[in-house]
């Protein structure tokens, strides 16, 4: 494909990217209170997707990580609501996730393939069972109760995360730290040897997906008004970003993004009638995926693309 | 205070039993087949709850029920072996990208095999009482169920190990262990043998959820929890190698009753501490290469 080519997709889609901004920032002027906080939800798991995708779709080193960014965000924004505004907590939070993500970063990295995955996802455990045993044996009370915030401020806050970190993973991916990240994921050796600083990069990628998380998990923890750690560090948020990536397919900046918005308005639709069907559903979407299609819906275009491609050509 | 060291030892040799069979299904099913099965709790899951059934329901022997519920998860592991994992294998580029692509897809089965338990079963926790009377073992007090936990991990332990290392099949998973390849060329038949790992793993678990639910109450959310000790105790033992999955499982269960002993709160928590630490520290575990 030729940089032209590239230029021009690259502005549709950024195009397609401001009017969905948009169309969403003047919803709540015109939709139903249930469609802002349907759209919350969604803009909640786009954000985890693509910050998830942001670190590892170009390395493919698969972090089972999002629940404790997550988790640390909505903790933060638990112990800190009633002393700061809200926009400090949500910065704050995302803050603390940063440099978590640093620090754990910088001694992991190391791990290659399934260890580092096993290894983030230790991670959300530990936390969770210290700060449990903190909770029952130091504080004595399990949960806390935070702040609550209007459910149109939430989306809007939201919003403005969702379109950073928009703009973040699409200047990443077009810049040379991009393409340095792609090469980390292909060959790391080979790229190490061709002068990128291989561990530097990986933390730093790692440290910036896991601000949006934290920051995602400040602003959501405002409206679920009661938390515990077994709410906050819900295992769940790391798989299910990681399903939402697979099935959208990451070759493509809008792949995880489009696998989030399905996947989040189907649990929404299942999940109020079916609570047990929707993760059996879940699991066998997650099963399908990664057996029939293993670029995801984004590989799935792609293919009918160059297929409609081929018979235009086969009939002129 | 000698009563005391004691109690804490036994019991931790009583819960290493456990978690050294648990690991070893995982072990097998990972060292060889190269699938870290996320899914390995719900197997055993599957065995507890199947056991309470048939004992609660028909009123079976828990014990007999080893013979219903091995073959049973046998079966599906092998099948799903057969099946899903073959597939992925041919299809993944690398062995790196199947262990990847292996791993999410375990996470799918692990959602489905709850949930249809879920559905079968509902979410209630669920226990009976069998084989409870005590036994005094130097001072200390424990339960008969708990040491039959202990004897039937420590025999199937024995003989599995026997079955490896005396026995073709067994000389077979061995090669397939070392390169899936070079022992597809010398003539093993290698998708029955990673698929015959996969179901033993599976019939471990089953067997290992049979032992669980002899001791503590079940429900159909309960196999998460043994995943992750299965995993920290693989990892412990270095990943791959069963005797030191074996040996892993006994040194996490003495550690682990120590821990309960010491502040009951935090066992889990010291079992990712150790883990995470020893990921950073000596990743390989103690009988890995």
């Amino acid at each position: 494909m030729s940089s032209k080519g590239i230029t021009s997709r690259s502005s549709f889609l950024l195009g397609i990217l401001c009017l969905v901004v948009v169309l969403l920032a003047t919803s709540p002027m015109y939709a139903p209170a249930y469609i802002v906080i349907l759209l919350t939800s969604i803009l909640m798991y786009v954000v985890l997707t693509v910050s998830w995708t942001i670190f590892s779709g170009p390395t493919g080193y698969i972090s089972l990580a999002p629940a404790a960014f997550f988790g640390i965000g909505i903790y933060t924004a638990a112990t800190l609501g009633e002393a700061l505004p809200l926009a400090a907590v949500v910065i704050i939070g995302g803050l603390v996730s940063f440099i978590i993500a640093l620090l754990v970063g910088a001694v992991t990295l190391r791990l290659r393939g399934i260890y580092f995955a096993i290894f983030t996802f230790g991670l959300v455990l530990l936390i969770q069972h210290l700060l449990l045993w903190y909770e029952v044996n130091i504080t004595g009370t399990r949960g806390r109760f935070v702040i609550v915030v209007d459910n149109t401020t939430i989306f809007y806050v939201m919003l403005i995360i969702f379109v950073l970190l928009m703009l973040t993973a699409f200047f990443i991916r077009r810049s040379k730290y991009g393409l340095a990240l792609q090469s980390i994921g292909e060959n790391e050796e080979a790229a190490s040897h061709i002068g990128i600083n291989v561990t530097v990069l990986k933390v730093i990628t790692f440290a910036i997906s896991a601000i949006f998380m934290g920051a995602a998990g400040a602003i959501m923890a405002t409206r679920w008004t009661y938390i515990d750690p077994y709410i906050a560090f819900n295992t769940n948020f790391s798989f299910l970003p990681v399903l939402m990536a697979i099935f959208g397919g990451m070759g493509q900046l809008y792949g995880p993004f489009l696998g989030a918005v399905i996947l989040a308005y189907l649990e929404e639709l299942l999940l109020t009638e079916f609570p047990y069907y929707y993760m059996l559903l879940f699991g066998i979407i997650m099963v399908v995926a990664i057996l029939y299609l293993p670029n995801g819906i984004v590989g799935l275009i792609q293919k009918w693309r160059k297929e409609g491609f081929r018979r235009k050509h086969a009939n002129t | 205070m000698l009563t005391t060291i004691l109690d804490v030892l036994i019991a931790g040799l009583l819960l290493g039993g456990l978690y050294a069979l648990i690991a070893m299904g995982l072990s097998l099913q990972y060292g060889v087949a190269r699938v870290l099965n996320i899914a390995h709790g719900e197997f055993l899951m599957l065995g507890a709850l199947l056991t309470w059934w048939l004992y609660t329901m028909f009123g079976i022997n828990p014990l007999a029920c080893l013979a219903i519920c091995g073959p049973l998860t046998f079966v599906i592991g092998f099948i799903l072996h057969r099946t899903l994992y073959k597939r992925l294998r041919t299809s993944s580029a690398t062995p790196g990208i199947f262990e990847s692509n292996s791993m999410l897809a375990s996470f799918g089965l692990l959602f489905i095999i709850q949930n249809v338990a879920l559905i079968a079963w509902g979410s209630q926790i669920k226990s009976y009482s069998y084989l409870t009377s005590t036994i005094d073992i130097g001072g200390a007090v424990f339960g008969a169920n708990r040491l039959v936990t202990l004897g039937f991990a420590v025999v199937i332990g024995i003989a599995f190990y026997i079955f490896l290392a005396r026995t073709r099949t067994g000389k077979a998973i061995r090669a397939a262990a070392q390169d899936p390849a070079i022992a597809g060329l010398m003539g093993v038949n290698i998708n029955q043998i990673l698929a015959l790992c996969f179901g033993l793993g599976a019939l471990m678990a089953g067997f290992a959820g049979m032992l669980v639910s002899m001791c503590y109450p079940v429900n159909a959310v309960m196999g998460f929890e043994y995943t992750t000790i299965a995993i920290i105790v693989i990892v412990l033992g270095g990943l791959g190698s069963i005797p030191g999955s074996f040996i892993g499982g006994f040194i996490l269960g003495i550690i682990g009753s120590i821990v309960i002993y010491l502040q009951p709160g935090l066992a889990l928590a010291s079992y990712y501490l150790i883990f995470i630490v020893l990921l950073l520290v000596k990743p390989t575990g103690i009988l890995g290469k």
